[in-house]
Parts: structure tokens; C-alpha cells; sequence
């Protein structure tokens, strides 16, 4: 959920962006990184364990732990806690350790 | 090859100010941070700092960071570079660095580490599922993005940053429904653990997380009671309904590049692991290369300023710049004994005592 | 116990408590700080001189109940949100306590509050006198509570509830 009102804090959200999750559109905001956007919408499962395939969400939302793997426009493991939201992107839950087709 | 008199690694508050305290005595200063913006762990402090004046205490994080990022970008001796993040430190002093997608190499004739610390993670059934996130990362998401992590959350750690954070789950609407910790005591500042419990948050000591539970996310976590040998008791087990687990159980020095750079490392529990052997000025045990901040054992962000510009002053001194140095780094070393001299600083204290083992080493 | 439960002991309190006297004579501070930890920006804020000890920011404040007029400088300077200002001179049966407050929305004017104690349990509902705002940069507020006396060293938080009007 978006905090509206807050104490001490005023956010300025930048301008509304479009994007792909497994192919539904979803609306973020510039300067927002990729798992705040799905967080704001709900979604918390962001990719799978390779062995036991347990879901796994975001955990230290700075580039540390690998919780958060996503494919994004095609390429596997982008660390969606860092990685900004960008118009139009695809996003996608990533099946196992990725593949680059390209 | 580029060259650079100093190199900073890292801009959060340790590293800032180091790049200040360098660059306003005159050193050509390089700044880089892997995140797209300067203040690293400030941006998501809503709360007051304590301290004295000196250590900005009574202003909030978020505006200690913008006074220091104007300082920083006020200063022509400094080039900052963010979503930089540097890749390796090279045995005849050349250090790589990856930004924007493009490789770069510097020079830099001294470096200042201020890498800052990550966190700590708890072994329990099912920690591994969605909903269960590191204490910084609900910063992030509240703070940084304004996302809520949840509706109700089971606070794990009663330290200053478990404290903290549950405060501000509460500013921002969220509902603690406790916070546990296994330690006997509160180990946080307890005017922090008043101002929640006062609001109506339950804090349980000698209490642990036994599993979390929940089919695709947290739907729950079941905690205990611990006794005098921090074994679950049995029968004391409580059922609370939540949809995030907040672990807020320590932090861990990022000392990567110390290890790179061949700094001899030492393991100190009281500073969360491994850090590198330093002398007063914070230099380690490879000459140029300085720590300062969570990366040379963590502490909090006053002390973490203080240390940045003591290695500041240090490394200008070294590269022969400053006036007044003797005095502005006595004064530095004087603040940071200050901060660390209460009952509050002990740990650090006996942590500086061990990685002092060998009596200290002064730069000639 | 404080440092099991973070609720202040009956003693620790007592420690703090101005006298009966001092209370009727006007505003006055009550410093709930019963730990030493590096931090003195009350004794910084204080233009009385009325807090005192602080030579080593480690240490506790002690305050001068004569210096003191319960300003609230310090209530809203301290970082723990640990300083809050009796005024037991308010009426013959109410006393007012200024507690520190951050969180949204604020109380108005006139609003009935749930006043809690430092257990953050319910003491029932009381009159909110005054919302006295830190400004821009401080952003912590005072909000005045007006209480019968004998729940001025008791009551220490607010909640608000209110009726939210659905369409």
C-alpha cells in the first residue's frame, strides 16, 4: 500500500509509468525501484528458490541478497530491489537460475 | 590512467563526510556510491539523532544527508559518482569501478573505505518466505518509496534499529504487533522503547521466533519464550497473526574491498565480524587505505560522521594539506571518545580494545 | 522493569517528579531519561540554564525545578521523546500535560482524545487544549492535554479515534 500522509515525510512521486508483471499491466512511478511498484500492488513474490522452488520476496532492498532475482526485458537475474522502474518494462518471475537467449 | 589524490568508496554518512573533511583542505577527491543517490542509510532515518550538536543531534537523518550532500556538491575539489560501484582493488594501487554500464580505472594515491555494513539474517523454519524482509529494507519501501510492507508486523530485535523501525511502521500507519528479542534486556536506547511501548506495543525479551508460516507469503509466526540458556521453552509458544517479520538482529562490517586490498582482518564480535586492523587514524594495515564508518565495525551514524572526518583530516594530513591539522584531528579523536565514553559505548570500547591488541600504531 | 518491558519504574518516576509544591506553581519539565547514552540536545536547547550535569553528554540531565518554566524547548528538541511539560496552575481540578506527538494526523483543537499511560494503556478521554506545532524543520508537536491532576504524571500518550465518514 502508498503511504498518503505521513509525519515527517512528503513524498514526491515522479510522473506515472506503465509496466509489465507476467504480462498484466501495473502503474509505478519514475524514480521508484521495480519491487517498490509491485509492492505498491500487492505483489510480493518475486521469484523462486532453485532446489525447493519456496517463493522468495524482496529482503534488504539494496542489491545484497539475491532475494529478489527477476527476469526484466528478456534478461535474467536483474535485482529488481535496485533495478528503477522504467516506462513499458517487462517483468517477469524468473523459472529457475535464467537462461541468456541473446 | 585516471588519477585522484583521494577516493572515497561509499556515500553514506561516513564517506560524505570524509570526502568534506578532505576536500575543504584542499585533496582532489573522488566519491562514488552504488546507489543513484548520496546519503546511504540517512535518507531512511525519519527520527532525531542524539549526540551533541556537533554530531547534528536533534536534526533528522533525511536532513542531516541534504546538509551534507550540499556541502559535498557546494566543493569543486570533489567529483561524485553515483551508481558507481567499484569492483576491485588492484595490488599496484589501480582501482576498478563499473558506472553507467562503462569499466573505469582510477589511481587514487589514498583510499578511504566507507563500504557501511549489511544485514544479518536469523535461522528459523520458513525464513525464507515473501513478507520477511531485513529491517533497512522496510526503511527502503516505507521511507524511501512510501510503501507500506504490510498491515501488521512481528518486530524481531530490540536494539536501536528494531526500536526505530518499529516506530516508524507506526508513523507510516502499520500495526507492530509486537516486538521480541532474545536477549534478556532491551539492548536499544530505552527512551526508544518507551515511546512504543507507551503506545501501546508489547516488547518481549527472552523470546525467539520458533517458525514463520504461510503458503506463498507470511501469514504468521509462531515465538517463544526462551530460558536462562536461550532454549525455547516448551508450552510458551504464542500464535501471532502477521504478514511481515521484520528481522532487526545486527549488522555485519561490508569489508570486501578491505579483504581485496589485502588488509590484515581481524574478527571482533562487539563490531559484528571481520574488520580490519586500523591504527587511531583510522588507517589499516595497508598503507593509504583507510576505514571508516560500519565498515571498520558497526556502530550508529554519529559515531560513524565522527569517524569519517578523522579519516578526512587523516588522509589530507598524509598528502601534506591542512592548517590546523593536529588540532582538528585531536578535536575529531576527542568527539569520538566523548560519544563512545558512556555505558552506551562500552562495547565499542572493549571491540577498539581487541583490534588494538598490539597497542597503537601512529602514521608517520 | 525499564530495560525488560520499556515501561519506567514507579521509583524512576518518583525520581523525576517535581514536588507538589513545584507543580502548583506553574509549567515545568518532567525528563524521563533514566539511561545514560550520548546525547545532551536538551541541555543545548535550554535557554534557562535550568538543565544541569551535562559537562559529559553521557550523562543523565538533572533538571533545576526553580530555573525551569516549562517552555517545551527541550520537549521538542529531545530525540527520545522523553521531556514532557506539567502545568498543574491550569484549573482546580485539571492539570495540562504537553506531550510530545509525531504521528498523522494531529489532533484538532477541542478534539476528545484516548489518553494512554506509559503502558500505552487506555486512561479514558480527555480534551485536547492546544496543538503546538515544532515548525517546518522539527515537525515534532506539543499536544496539550488537559487531565484531572491526579493523571498528570500519569497520562503520557494519545491515540486518536475517529469516525470516518464512509461516502
Amino acid at each position: 500500500m502508498r503511504i498518503e500522509n505521513h509525519p515527517i515525510l512528503i513524498f514526491d512521486r515522479g510522473k506515472i509509468l506503465s509496466f509489465f508483471f507476467n504480462g498484466e499491466v501495473i502503474k509505478g512511478y519514475e524514480g521508484e525501484s521495480i519491487a517498490a511498484a509491485l509492492h505498491a500492488a500487492g505483489i510480493k513474490v518475486l521469484s523462486h528458490s532453485h532446489e525447493l522452488h519456496h517463493p522468495r520476496g524482496l529482503f534488504c532492498a539494496i542489491g545484497n541478497c539475491s532475494s529478489c532475482l527477476m527476469v526484466v526485458d528478456g534478461q535474467p537475474n536483474v535485482r529488481v530491489c535496485v533495478e528503477k522502474l522504467r516506462e513499458g518494462m517487462r517483468v517477469e518471475t524468473q523459472k529457475g537460475k535464467g537462461c541468456l537467449t541473446q | 590512467m585516471r588519477e585522484t589524490e583521494v577516493l572515497v568508496v561509499g556515500g553514506g554518512p561516513a564517506g560524505m563526510v570524509a570526502a568534506i573533511e578532505a576536500a575543504e583542505r584542499g585533496a582532489k577527491v573522488v566519491l562514488t556510491e552504488r546507489d543513484d543517490r548520496l546519503g546511504g542509510q540517512l535518507i531512511k532515518q525519519t527520527h532525531k539523532f542524539f549526540g551533541s550538536q556537533k554530531q547534528y543531534a536533534g536534526s533528522r537523518g533525511i536532513d542531516i544527508s541534504k546538509l551534507l550532500e550540499e556541502k559535498l556538491s557546494n566543493n569543486p575539489n570533489i567529483e561524485i559518482l553515483t551508481e558507481t560501484t567499484v569492483l576491485g582493488i588492484y595490488e599496484d594501487g589501480v582501482v576498478t569501478m563499473e558506472g553507467a554500464n562503462k569499466h573505469l580505472k582510477l589511481k587514487p594515491k589514498r583510499t578511504i573505505l566507507a563500504t557501511g555494513a549489511s544485514e544479518k539474517f536469523l535461522p528459523f523454519a520458513n525464513n525464507d518466505l515473501p513478507g520477511i524482509y531485513g529491517a533497512g529494507a522496510v526503511q527502503t519501501l516505507m521511507n524511501v518509496y512510501g510503501v507500506t510492507p504490510g498491515q501488521r508486523v512481528l518486530m524481531v530485535g530490540a536494539g536501536n534499529i528494531g526500536l526505530i523501525v518499529s516506530y516508524q511502521l507506526m508513523q507510516s500507519g502499520v500495526e507492530v504487533a509486537a516486538i521480541i528479542d532474545a536477549a534478556p534486556k532491551i539492548g536499544g536506547y530505552l527512551v526508544h522503547a518507551s515511546k512504543i511501548r507507551r503506545a501501546g506495543v508489547p516488547i518481549f525479551t527472552s523470546h525467539t521466533i520458533l517458525n514463520a508460516y504461510g503458503q506463498e507469503f507470511v501469514e504468521g509466526a509462531i515465538v517463544a519464550s526462551l530460558d536462562d540458556k536461550w532454549q525455547p521453552i516448551l508450552g510458551t509458544e504464542k500464535d501471532l497473526a502477521v504478514d511481515v517479520i521484520c528481522l532487526a538482529v545486527g549488522l555485519s562490517p561490508l569489508t570486501e574491498l578491505c579483504w581485496q586490498a589485502g588488509c590484515e582482518m581481524k574478527y571482533i564480535p562487539e563490531f559484528g565480524g571481520y574488520v580490519p586492523r586500523k591504527n587511531e587514524f583510522l588507517e589499516t594495515t595497508v598503507p593509504g587505505v583507510y576505514v571508516c564508518g560500519d565498515a571498520g565495525g558497526v556502530e550508529e551514524a554519529s559515531a560513524a560522521m565522527v569517524e569519517g572526518r578523522v579519516a578526512g583530516i587523516s588522509v589530507a594530513a598524509s598528502l601534506g594539506f591542512g592548517l590546523n591539522i593536529v588540532q582538528d584531528l585531536e578535536a575529531a579523536l576527542k568527539d569520538l571518545d566523548q560519544l563512545r565514553s558512556g555505558p552506551a559505548g562500552e562495547k565499542i570500547l572493549k571491540g577498539l580494545e581487541k583490534l588494538f591488541a598490539r597497542g597503537k600504531q601512529h602514521v608517520s | 522493569m525499564l530495560a525488560k518491558t520499556g515501561i519506567p519504574t514507579v521509583e524512576q518516576v518518583c525520581q523525576v517528579s517535581p514536588s507538589q509544591e513545584r507543580l502548583a506553581a506553574g509549567p515545568v519539565a518532567v525528563i524521563e531519561c533514566f539511561q545514560e547514552i550520548p546525547c545532551n540536545p536538551c541541555w543545548e536547547a535550554c535557554a534557562k540554564g535550568a538543565i544541569l550535569g551535562m559537562d559529559d553528554m553521557n550523562n543523565i540531565p538533572q533538571l533545576d525545578l526553580d530555573k525551569c518554566n516549562g517552555c517545551g524547548t527541550c520537549a521538542l528538541k529531545c530525540p527520545g521523546l522523553a521531556i514532557f511539560i506539567i502545568d498543574s496552575s491550569y484549573s482546580s481540578t485539571e492539570a495540562v500535560v504537553r506531550l510530545p506527538y509525531e504521528f498523522y494526523p494531529l489532533p484538532e483543537v477541542d478534539e476528545e482524545v484516548i489518553g494512554l499511560n506509559r503502558a500505552g494503556e487506555k486512561l479514558g478521554k480527555f480534551k485536547v487544549i492546544k496543538v503546538q506545532k515544532g515548525g517546518k524543520q522539527n515537525k515534532t508537536a506539543l499536544i496539550w492535554i488537559a487531565v484531572p491532576h491526579e493523571l498528570a504524571m500519569e497520562l503520557r500518550n494519545i491515540r486518536i479515534e475517529r469516525v470516518v465518514n464512509v461516502g
